[in-house]
């Protein structure tokens, strides 16, 4: 490979290298350049296009409070707190590896040792003056617990709002209903994550 | 008793006139926010009543309830009255143009023109010119850069393009002998081919770019373009001083609409079936859009390659043109 093919690599092959028009050298040459565009009837191809898409009327805007883009699972709004579908509590265990990988250090967790000597969750937030919005969270929980939801509409009078565990937790209400939607984004299992998974091996 | 006749008529004219063109102008920049955004897959303002229709009306009230401010170095007579000279010259250009033939409303012949004069063309291009003195005040008391380099615009634009704007004229002129615009529009009774377009192709254009520069819209724009010069002439004005400004320039547009299609394209002669009044404005209607049609599509040339086109290039062509003329008209 060449140098130049080197520098090129990233550029498919069919690609036109335009090196520019040439600049008139003598008057005449200027004065064909000045006919030639003026009768050439770019002007109207232009006019013609913006008439074109008059008429055509394919409207792009979405006008917003009225109508609401949908957002791609994948987009990292404001976190969630998600609830076991069998039992209806909550899917956090409390292991802090959230906290430990935030990079920008805004999760905080308190834990305590109920009376049926289980580890729960009695204080989780998040900062959202800080968070990042980088997903390492959801990505490192084991129990798909804290997902990415899709809100992002976050303006308040609060500092704190959205990032109590009471605003992020699925409400009770909605998990009866039968609302809450598993999260398909960012640190997911994938569709076919049952047949990815294989047997230990015990061989050794 | 007859001069009162004339008095009260005169008036009940100029009143209509100003308060149908101030509304069509309001109306205009409605349909520009419109037009332009259709052309742009937008919707534009939708909002304030039936598809943003009453955005007018908010705009109006947004204006005139605005603070009106004078910056602290500015000339305050000067500056305060420099809009008033740009919204006025733009409806006193008005008063020698017909709009529509004569008909007759309960027993009367109205002539819908405000004033029959023998020299109504070159009354018209007078007082547009003097409208001039709008942006040049305006930029040069607001005591702000952008405001003198917009004024500054202004002047050599207005020195460019008036050549042409003349020249392009004489050569219908020439051929039609008359310079009221009603001698004009019966100059070409009798259907499209009778339309001065065919006979005048290049005085038409020359004269509907010379249009685009006197009323400063795209690709002309060049005294108030953003990019360059913030606002131009207009930077430090606010509220109805700058509402004023606003609608002196709706106002040339529709002028300038109006005068294109009395001097080239038949006036307000009936056509086939269609009658007189419905072609003007067919014909006006056409040029407004046309105004913003060019305003989405083109970019805009700057100052010098202004003054090079209409110095180099459109001056030689009017002259040219009214060389031939002169030789077939002899």
């Amino acid at each position: 490979m060449e140098l130049k093919d080197f520098k090129q690599r990233n550029i498919s092959p069919g690609y036109i290298f335009f090196e520019g028009e040439k600049a008139p050298e003598t008057g005449w040459q200027a004065f064909q350049k000045v006919v030639k565009r003026t009768l050439k009837g770019e002007l109207f191809v232009g006019l013609w296009i913006v008439f074109r898409e008059m008429i055509r009327f394919d409207i792009h805007t979405i006008q917003y409070p009225a109508q609401k883009m949908e957002m791609s699972p994948r987009y990292r709004a404001i976190h969630r707190l998600l609830r076991l579908f069998e039992s209806g509590s909550e899917r956090c265990i409390g292991c802090g590896l959230c906290e430990k990988i935030c990079i920008s250090n805004c999760i905080r967790m308190d834990t305590h040792i109920d009376e049926k000597s289980r580890k729960v969750v009695s204080e989780y937030s998040i900062n959202f003056g800080r968070c990042i919005f980088c997903g390492y969270c959801a990505e490192v929980c084991p129990e798909l617990a804290i997902v990415h939801g899709v809100e992002y509409e976050n303006a308040s009078e609060q500092r704190a709002h959205f990032g109590l565990k009471a605003d992020m937790l699925t409400p009770l209400d909605t998990f009866r209903a039968n609302e809450q939607k598993e999260f398909p984004g960012f640190g997911a299992l994938s569709d076919n994550a049952d047949e990815a998974v294989k047997q230990t091996p015990l061989a050794y | 008793m007859f001069e009162t006749a004339v008095l009260v008529e005169t008036l009940v004219k100029a009143v209509i006139v100003v308060a149908v063109v101030a509304g069509m102008a309001g109306f205009a920049t409605f349909i520009e926010r419109k037009v332009l955004a259709f052309m742009q897959r937008r919707l534009g303002p939708m909002n304030v009543g039936p598809y943003g229709l009453l955005q007018l009306a908010a705009d109006g009230i947004k204006l005139f309830t605005k603070e009106d401010i004078v910056p602290q170095n500015a000339v305050k007579p000067i500056f305060m009255i420099a809009p008033v000279i740009a919204a006025t010259t733009a409806f006193v250009a008005m008063a020698a143009v017909p709009y529509f033939p004569e008909f007759t409303l309960f027993g009367y012949v109205i002539h819908p023109i405000i004033s029959d004069i023998n020299v109504a063309l070159l009354y018209v291009m007078g007082v547009a010119s003097v409208g001039i003195y709008g942006p040049l005040l305006a930029g040069m008391s607001s005591a702000n850069k952008w405001s003198l380099l917009g004024a500054a615009r202004a002047v050599i634009q207005m020195l460019s393009f008036e050549v042409v704007t003349g020249l392009s004229v004489l050569a219908p002129i020439m051929m039609i002998g008359s310079l009221s615009l009603i001698d004009i529009n019966d100059y070409q009774v009798g259907g499209i081919t009778h339309w001065l377009i065919w006979k005048q192709p290049l005085a038409f254009i020359l004269f509907a770019m010379a249009g685009f520069m006197e009323t400063n819209r795209a690709p002309f724009d060049t005294i108030e373009f953003e990019a360059e010069v913030v606002a131009g002439y207009a930077t430090e004005y606010s509220g109805m001083r700058w509402g004023l400004f606003f609608i002196g320039e709706y106002a040339n547009m529709i002028t300038i609409s109006v005068l294109v299609s009395i001097l080239f394209m038949g006036g307000y002669n009936s056509l086939w079936f269609i009658p007189g009044a419905v072609m003007m404005l067919i014909k006006v209607s056409f040029w407004v859009f046309l105004f913003l049609w060019v305003r989405a599509a083109w970019p805009h040339i700057r100052p010098d390659q202004l003054m090079w086109v209409c110095w180099k290039v459109l001056m030689p062509l009017a002259v040219v043109n009214i060389l031939i003329t002169g030789f077939v008209l002899i």
